[in-house]
This record gives C-alpha cells, structure tokens and sequence, in this order.
C-alpha cells in the first residue's frame, strides 16, 4: 500500500488528524481497488494450486473425483514389507520414469535456453544497429514468435517427416548425409528436433527483450569508446554486456519458467517418446490417460515445487533484481 | 433501464420458449464424436428419418480424430458431470474405463443383442452391464499392389516370413528400375496405440498370446512373442523405412497412397481413400488379411470399432437411448456401410446386396472378422491405457533396437505385474 500513496504529492499538512483520515481512505480505496484482480487470482491460481496439492495426498480417481480418500505421503513415497521379508517402495519419487522427465525437462530448458540467449543476443546487436529497412526486418523476425506453438509443432513435424520431409530432401541434396533421417522417431535425434524447433521459434522472443535492454544503453557512452578508440569486441564486452546483463537476467527467467514447463511441442511433436517426455507430459498422462489422479497430481506439484525452487537458486545465484530497487 | 428490462423480457420469453418445446416433447440431443473424412455429414443424413419420425433434433458434436485427444475431454466433460452431451461414440477400449459414467443398455437393447456380432456386444459389456451399443466395428488387413506383385509373379503372403521376401524380392527389383523411394512394406510404428495394436497382431499370429489373458494372467512374456518382435525388428531400414517408427495410420498411408509402398498394413477407411478420383494407385490395390507365423497359427487382426454409450448425466436419457437404438440398427448401419465404408456390426448385414455393390470390400472383411483379437482391455479394466503403454513402449524399444526382445519383455512382465498388484 505503502508505494501506492507514497507515489502522490501531498501537500504540505497543517492538520495532521485530518491528513491521516484521508490517507486511510485512500488505503482502503486501494484494497478496494485490489479486490477484483484477488479474488480473480485466488479462483484461478490459488484454488486449483491447493485442489492439486490436496489431491496429491488422497486416492482421487477422475472416474469418481469426490471420493478420495486421504493416504498420506502414499504417492510420494511409500514403502512397504512383504511377508516374504522383501521390501517394495513405490511413489514418484522412487519412479525412474518420473526422474527421467525431470533429467529430460532440465536437459532440454538448460540447453534451449543458453543457445536462444546468445542467439537471441546476437540478432538483437543486429537489429540495434541503423541500416535500411531496419523496422521491416524487426517485424519479420517477430513471425516464429507470433505463430501458435500448435501450429509450429504441426508445421515442423511435416519439414521433419522422413519420406516427404523438406528438412531430409535439403540435407540429401546438399550431400550431407546418405539417407534419409527419421527426426522425430529416433531416440537419438528426437531432441535436438524438439531443441531445433524451439530455438526456432522463440529466438525472436530473446531477441526483442535484449533489444529492449540494448537501447536503454546511452549513446554517448558508445561516443566516448570510439574516440578513445577503443576495439568494438572490447566495447561489447566492457560495456554493452554489463549495460544489457539486468534485462538479459530478467528475460533468462522469462525464458526458463517457460521452458521448464514445456507441455504443448512435446505433445505434438514427440508423443510418448522416452526420450523427450517432460515433467509436464508425465503428469498429464497419469493425470488423464492412466486414471491415476492423484499420482498425477502429486508429480504436478513436485513440478511445482521444482520450478519454483530453479528460479529461486536462479535469483539468488544471479542476483537477479526483479523489484527495480537498485538502481 | 427500460432498454435492459425488455432485453430480459425477449430472454425470458426465448427461454420459455424453450421449455414449452421440450414439454411438448422435442429435445434436442446432441451427439459428440470424432470428425474423421465426411462421417459427420454422413451421420447427419442418415439421422433425418428419426429426426423427422419423432420430432427431436440432432446435434453434432465434432471432436478432433485423435481417439487420444478424445479420451481426454471425455474423461473430464464426464468427471465434471456435463450434462450437456446426451450421446458419446466411445472406441472399443474404453467401455471398462468409462462404464460407470455411461447407463446399463442391457434392457432396452436386448430385442436386437443377437443380430450383431457376439464378440462386440462382448467388449462393450463390463460386469454384465452393456456400457455401449455397438456402432460400426474396425479391422485392419493387408493393402497389396496387384499390379506389382503380378509384374514380380509373386502371390498374396499368407505368412509373415513371405510377406518379408517378396517385399524385398519387389523393392529391390523396382529400386534397381528407378523407383528410388518404394519401400516393401509399411505400417504403424509410432509410440502410441496404433503400435499396440500393429505388435498384438505379431503376437498373436505367431502364438504369442494376447499380453494378458482374458482371465487377468500376464502372457507377454513367452519365446513366441520374443521371436514375433524379433521379425518385425528385422523389417526396418530393410522392407521398411526408418521412420515407420513415427508413423501413426495417416503417415503409412501417405508412402502407400502415393505408390511408394508394395504392402501396408491398416484399416478399412484407406480402401475408399486409395480408389478416391486422384489417387495414383487406384484400381492397383486389393486387400487380404494379415500374415500369420506360419504352421498351427492363423492370422489376427485386432478389434476396432466405435460404439454409442449414454451419458448417466443426460437430461434427455429416454431420446437419448432411442436415438442410440435407431443409430445402431439395420437402416443406418446400411446407409453407414455404403456412404462411409464402415464396417456393420450386425452379421446379416455382411450378405446384403446394395452395400456388396456399393462397397465391394465389406463382404470381403467378414473373412478377418473372423480371426479378430480383442485387446486386453476387458481384462486390464481402467489400467488398461497403462498396459498399452508399458506394451508399446517395449516393443518400441525393441523396433529401435535400443532393447532385445528378450530383455524388454522379461521387464514388461515385471512392470505389469506391479501394475497389476493383487489384481486388475
């Protein structure tokens, strides 16, 4: 609240009771004002998060998802003895397949991400620079971006088809590889097409923040390098990058929530393939397609609970300053 | 203010409008089911005598043609208890998973029960309850080139080790002719159900068994069936391109519809589509049924088929229910079979003249009718889609050659068998 009245001019006071009256009102027009977007936030993101959490410790089924009953810990972990003296644990955290969505969902937001910072960066260098035609170009390189991922996912998964695919025919007739590549079924390759697409369509993105972020950079500063004659490369990494690193950091963070919950190009483009399922994927499958509810919630919220433990680490390691408070 | 309280006047009046019209007794009942080629616009034809003899309206619901997709929304619009589908056209695998979600037709369709096929009215009943009546059924068979096995003076394969040496015989003699991209044989190789059913006709043509027995026993697990996946393991990058490995039915027949493939194996909606006016192989295909192992072992073909279920949470139940009888009875299963080559579920059907004439193949099906294989839903109940997956991921490591045989099926049967706990 504080930031809210502090932002406003108040005239000097003569009558401290009555000023204190009209900053109480003006807090509660405030909380007023608020009120709408919580209880929107609490309907669509608070409620459903606790239905989630709850659920991950009943026996919820989706056939019947009144009648859960409470189990505890049971989906996380639950071990039990045997007569035959054998002990059995069970629960996602003892689920290889589990863990292998978490590596592959890791995997593939560490490596996504790295490539379309420094891809995005490059681009945005380019389009920071004058040339002609330089507000044509900007739109353009905006289209990956501006396409539904659906679509894209679709539209690749034909560029990668092995008999009609365009991706295939190019490479044969460039001559670089002998026959022709199953991209999206071949245990080896189905990730870096998941990785191509990806980079493909959200470089634009990285490219438009760091934009942003580059012409926050004063000109002068540049000015002053060039008449101290100092080497561009020099430039970029002495000025440019320190100037750029807040809104780099900022989209970075942007770009990792988005990537660790990476759902719909996985689901179009390499359906129930081992080697690509993510975080997000598994728990839709047990969610809806196994019947096992509740096991399926309890992976959405240690998805969760991982994201939100990532960006922290991120944060802090970082020392990201999303508030604007430094300055 | 006088503008907003006649607005609500004309609502009020629109929604007693309504009301009166459905004391009077015409409901609307609307109908959700997948848009697979023109079957929506078929059914909508083909509903108009009932429409007309009882007053009542059909709406069609479209869903997207992925039956997984489908599964999805239905699962949730039943969770949530939507009562605004009054009809639901469900696969054959889904009755056991969503039985208590739908009403017990037993009653109202055991007049006609007999006239359909004994195996499909099987599938649909769980615990004695009929969960869905049955619609039309699905079964795949080979596609073969006449013209090119004829040119090659090869037969039709009755089993799988000679449908691998004339695949190879055809493609290798039509490479070295210029036909750079034909393949001998392809299917549906992709992670998904498509393979289940592709890998449960290896398994049990070969005496593989049927993954789990209908009395809940895990089979997999046997040398047949390790030996059956070998084959298929064999056959690609050799009779078949790598990327079968991805491909779902639509996939295999883009190769085969556009010539490049001498055998494919898929359902009977590829037939209408392989004769279409601009299609290259028309009149050069006909079909036969699956390879079997060879020796004791017949061919399999795996279950398909939709079904009509009603909704328990149908405001229109009684319609509803009349409506499903009139879908599933001789007339529109005729009309069905001629207008959108789907397969009759009532036996009688398979001797009628008008659809022998209309759609040639459909006597021909009844023949792999005959050696159907249910998918072990029945038994695996609502882990069923667990099963499947468990099952085709095996087999798609084997095909990959990431697994043999031997390991991923020792594995399989340990991963089902905790599946299974103290019982399906």
């Amino acid at each position: 609240m504080a930031s809210i009245t502090a932002g406003q001019p108040e005239p000097q006071a003569t009558r401290p009771a009555r000023r204190s009256e009209l900053q109480a009102e003006r807090v509660r027009a405030a909380r007023l004002f608020l009120l709408p977007m919580l209880v929107a936030l609490t309907l669509v993101a608070a409620w459903p998060l606790f239905r989630t959490i709850y659920f991950s410790f009943t026996d919820t089924s989706l056939s019947n998802i009144g009648a859960g009953k409470w189990v505890g810990f049971d989906n996380y972990l639950s071990v039990r003895t045997l007569s035959s003296g054998k002990v059995i644990t069970r629960g996602v955290l003892v689920d290889p397949a589990w863990w292998n969505a978490v590596w592959n969902t890791f995997r593939f937001a560490i490596i996504s991400v790295s490539i379309e910072t420094v891809l995005g960066l490059l681009v945005a260098l380019v389009l920071n620079a004058e040339f002609k035609g330089r507000g044509l170009v900007r739109a353009a390189i905006l289209i990956p971006w501006a396409i539904p991922t659906i679509v894209s996912a679709k539209l690749w998964a034909w560029l990668f088809n092995d008999q009609f695919g365009m991706v295939n025919d190019m490479l044969m007739s460039l001559g670089l590889i002998d026959h022709k590549i199953a991209w999206t079924a071949d245990v080896s390759t189905a990730m870096y097409a998941v990785l191509i697409v990806d980079i493909w369509k959200t470089t634009p993105f990285m490219a438009l923040l760091c934009l942003a972020g580059l012409q926050m950079i004063p000109r002068d500063m540049y000015e002053a390098a060039k008449i101290d004659g100092v080497h561009p490369i020099k430039v970029f990494f002495r000025v440019t990058l320190p100037l750029v690193k807040p809104a780099l950091m900022v989209a970075v963070i942007f770009r990792l929530l988005d990537a660790l919950r990476i759902f719909d190009l996985i689901y179009v483009l390499t359906p129930n393939s081992s080697a690509t399922k993510t975080m997000s994927v598994i728990s839709r499958e047990n969610l809806i397609d196994f019947d096992k509810f509740a096991y399926g919630s309890a992976q959405s919220t240690l998805l969760f609970l991982i994201i939100a433990l990532a960006v922290i680490l991120y944060i802090w390691l970082g020392r990201v300053d999303l508030g604007g408070q430094k300055q | 203010m006088q503008r907003t309280r006649s607005l609500a006047a004309i609502f009020a009046g629109a929604s007693l409008a309504a009301l009166s019209a459905t004391a009077a007794g015409a409901v609307n009942v609307n109908l959700v089911s997948g848009a697979v080629g023109a079957d929506i616009a078929v059914y909508q034809e083909l509903v108009k005598p009932w429409e007309e003899k009882t007053g009542n309206k059909v709406t069609f619901v479209p869903m997207p043609a992925s039956t997984t997709d489908q599964f999805a929304q239905y699962k949730l619009w039943l969770a949530a208890g939507n009562a605004d589908i009054d009809v639901y056209l469900v696969d054959v695998i889904w009755a056991p998973q969503l039985s208590e979600q739908f009403l017990d037709l037993t009653a109202a369709f055991a007049p006609v029960t007999n006239d359909h096929f004994p195996s499909i009215v099987a599938s649909q009943t769980v615990n004695g309850k009929l969960v869905a009546a049955p619609f039309f059924t699905d079964a795949p068979a080979l596609y073969y080139r006449k013209d090119l096995l004829e040119k090659h003076g090869e037969k039709v394969p009755e089993t799988w080790e000679e449908l691998s040496a004339t695949a190879k015989k055809i493609q290798d003699a039509e490479r070295e002719a210029g036909s750079k991209d034909l393949w001998g044989y392809v299917w549906q190789g992709a992670a998904y159900e498509g393979l289940t059913c592709n890998a449960l006709e290896w398994l049990a043509s070969n005496g593989g068994g049927d993954i789990v027995e209908a009395d809940g026993t895990i089979s997999v697990n046997n040398e047949n069936a390790a030996k059956a996946l070998e084959t298929a393991a064999g056959w690609v990058n050799t009779i078949s391109p790598g990327g079968v490995l991805s491909y779902t039915e639509e996939e295999s027949r883009g190769v085969w519809q556009t010539g490049n493939a001498v055998f494919m194996r898929n359902w009977p909606y590829a037939y209408a589509l392989g004769n279409g006016a601009d299609s290259p192989i028309k009149g050069k295909f006909d079909v036969a049924p699956l390879p079997s192992g060879g020796g004791d072992n017949t061919s399999a073909a795996t279950l398909g088929g939709w079904n009509l279920a009603v909704s328990k949470y149908s405001p229109n139940a009684e319609v509803a229910t009349d409506l499903v009888l009139y879908m599933t009875g001789a007339e529109f299963q005729k009309g069905n079979a001629i207008k959108a080559s789907h397969l009759p579920t009532i036996q009688s059907l398979y001797d009628d003249k008008d659809i022998a004439e209309a759609q040639p193949l459909i006597p021909h099906w009844k023949e792999i009718f005959l050696n159907a294989v249910p998918r072990p839903s029945a038994a695996a109940k609502v882990k069923y889609n667990e099963v499947s997956n468990k099952f085709w991921t095996a087999a798609h490591e084997v095909l990959s050659g990431s697994s043999t045989p031997q390991d991923s099926l020792e594995l399989l049967e340990v991963d089902l068998d905790d599946l299974k706990g103290s019982g399906w």
